[in-house]
């Protein structure tokens, strides 16, 4: 079993809260460009050994934090993340900044453009301090699929920090960064916070522009915050959320005060607790874990309600189907003619798009673009993706019926706590497993937080997820933040 | 659903994604296909006749969606140095790449 030992090598430390941070710099008490550089001391310390920062954007860094500096010492109005130092995943563009998505496919590759979630975290007056390691393309659960090597688990060395967005997850829980970016497709925010111990937030779909995002799997990609606790989350999340004209998938929706919201008080909510995701295969540790979570919600004034999503169990084919066909088509735009990786001495146009992708992309990828290949080819297409299409509308719509009757949807995140480095990589299928308690909100758009909910004996961390209807993310992080009040 | 996956299916699928594997890669291709085309196919059990299939959620109503596209119009776009600079090769004007056609 994976959680009976913990390495003692822990690199966990927590970021100051943005509330201290932001009223420091404003009162000048503190620099922002010495925040800054006190987090690029940070990471040149830890980074060797969690292997977090593929590459750092000092120089528009210290710029930004001279600029909030300055305008602190005038005292102009500053924004809501004046001097915050964060991180970005690497599958966000930043102008100029090397973007690989964690692939060599994209070797040597300086996007000429910011992606819009990274526009508005800098226009809010956030520090960009670097991009981060991720699984290929996004494509996992454990970021061994980086061509960068694997991040480490801060709280436990030998453990994955989950995937895809691994880095991210590391970043917050070792103070690399006070709040960080990532995507999640099927689970690649939540997961890894969960196995990391910090907070993550998947927006409903089209909540946050996916403008400058490397695209996986259009219909399910998002992009969302981590932080080191809710109300700081909620605050990321107000800032990128938003329509964007550059996504025509953007929802219109006025965005609330979500950091405002996440402080309403939980009493009288309704909260669902859907059986099929306490079955068979969640670790023990964990299901006790995410008990204790539910009983101090009750404590909190909460209705517990016993549910049923009996569509569950097929969430994670139909995610596999959807996803790979998605990705099988999005990826064929690396072909080493444009951007990136090209393969010397190819005789013919054909020969360099097949060496270029067969040098570039690592196994995990070329798998999904198999799969996904497979599923939208000629008298296949019906049986697999269309099946799959058709079992994803079930599915979101038995969560539409579902919050027709609860407020707030709470599961385990991820079935077990972080494993080890290696124990997954030789069976893909067990690591699609990782996922089987994601994918279903992905597949139905809905919003979640993943709040930290306890640990194992040994320390490891444990992660609720809490899910909330399209657009209701205030609820989502209101019981998260009860979850999280219950925990000190 | 769920017939066995061959080494030609590969090699097709293969040629499809412009993928060039080696047999070693192709075989072991072939067998996690296999066991992700065995789990997928529990997808059967489910009868969807006349499930309308879903691609994207701002098809579901209460989702939040966008149901119009906004007007066309004209937006400035990248320099052409600019995206020029990135590409393997190019004459400055259009990116170059090997022969297309024999001969």
């Amino acid at each position: 079993m994976s959680s009976e030992t913990r390495n003692s090598e822990s690199y966990v430390e927590k970021p100051k809260t943005l509330a201290e941070l932001r009223e420091g710099i404003a009162s000048g008490a503190l620099k922002a460009a010495d925040l800054a550089a006190s987090y690029y001391e940070r990471i040149e310390k830890v980074n060797p050994r969690l292997n977090v920062y593929l590459s750092l954007t000092k120089e528009r860094a210290l710029e930004q934090a001279a600029h909030v500096d300055e305008a602190a010492a005038k005292g102009n109005p500053l924004g809501p993340l004046a001097g915050i130092p964060v991180g970005i995943k690497d599958v966000l563009v930043v102008k100029g900044a090397p973007a690989t998505a964690g692939s060599r496919i994209l070797e040597g590759y300086h996007p000429p453009y910011d992606a819009t979630s990274v526009t508005k975290l800098e226009a809010a007056g956030a520090v960009l301090l670097g991009k981060i390691n991720c699984d290929e393309f996004a494509m996992g659960s454990s970021n061994e699929n980086s061509a960068y090597g694997p991040v480490r688990n801060p709280v436990d060395t030998e453990r994955v920090p989950g995937g895809s967005s691994g880095g991210s997850a590391a970043a917050v829980a070792a103070n690399m960064a006070v709040a960080t970016l990532g995507t999640d497709t099927g689970g690649s925010i939540r997961q890894p916070a969960s196995f990391c111990g910090v907070v993550g937030v998947l927006p409903t779909y089209g909540r946050v522009s996916r403008y400058g995002l490397i695209a996986f799997a259009s219909s399910l990609d998002r992009v969302g915050p981590f932080a080191a606790n809710v109300r700081d989350a909620a605050t990321l999340l107000g800032v990128i959320a938003g329509h964007d004209p550059k996504d025509a998938t953007s929802s219109l929706a006025p965005v609330p005060d979500y950091a405002l919201e996440s402080g309403r008080p939980v009493e009288g909510l309704r909260i669902g607790v859907p059986a099929e995701y306490f079955g068979e295969g969640l670790e023990p540790e964990v299901r006790v874990a995410i008990e204790k979570g539910i009983e101090d919600l009750k404590a909190a004034g909460c209705t517990v309600k016993p549910i049923s999503l009996p569509h569950t169990r097929y969430a994670i084919p139909t995610y596999y189907l959807v996803a790979t066909a998605e990705a099988s088509a999005n990826l064929a735009r690396f072909d080493g003619v444009r951007y990136g990786y090209r393969s010397k001495d190819s005789a013919t146009l054909a020969d360099m798009y097949r060496h270029s992708r067969d040098e570039g992309f690592g196994a995990e990828v070329k798998r999904r673009i198999l799969l996904g290949t497979y599923a939208l080819s000629a008298g296949y297409y019906d049986a697999y993706y269309l099946k799959a299409q058709q079992v994803r509308r079930l599915l979101a719509e038995e969560f539409l019926r579902a919050f027709a009757e609860v407020d707030a949807i709470v599961t385990p995140t991820a079935p077990t706590t972080a494993f080890k480095l290696g124990e997954k990589t030789g069976d893909p299928l067990s690591m699609y497993l990782a996922d089987i308690y994601t994918v279903t909100a992905s597949l139905a758009g809905i919003c979640g937080v993943t709040v930290p909910c306890g640990t194992t004996k040994v320390g490891l961390p444990v992660g609720m997820q809490v899910l909330a209807a399209h657009l209701n993310e205030s609820t989502a992080f209101r019981v998260a933040r009860a979850v999280e009040a219950a925990q000190k | 659903m769920s017939a066995k996956v061959t080494v030609k299916d590969v090699e097709r699928v293969a040629e499809l994604a412009n993928l060039e594997l080696t047999p070693a890669e192709s075989e072991g291709m072939l067998q996690d296909l296999n066991a992700i085309l065995d789990y997928v196919a529990q997808l059967n059990e489910l009868d969807t006749q006349g499930v309308e299939p879903l691609a994207q959620v701002s098809e579901l109503k209460g989702a939040g969606g966008v149901s119009e596209l906004r007007p066309d119009e004209r937006n400035p776009s990248l320099d052409r140095a600019v995206v020029m600079a990135e590409a393997p090769e190019t004459d400055q004007a259009f990116f170059k790449v090997p022969k297309v056609i024999e001969r």
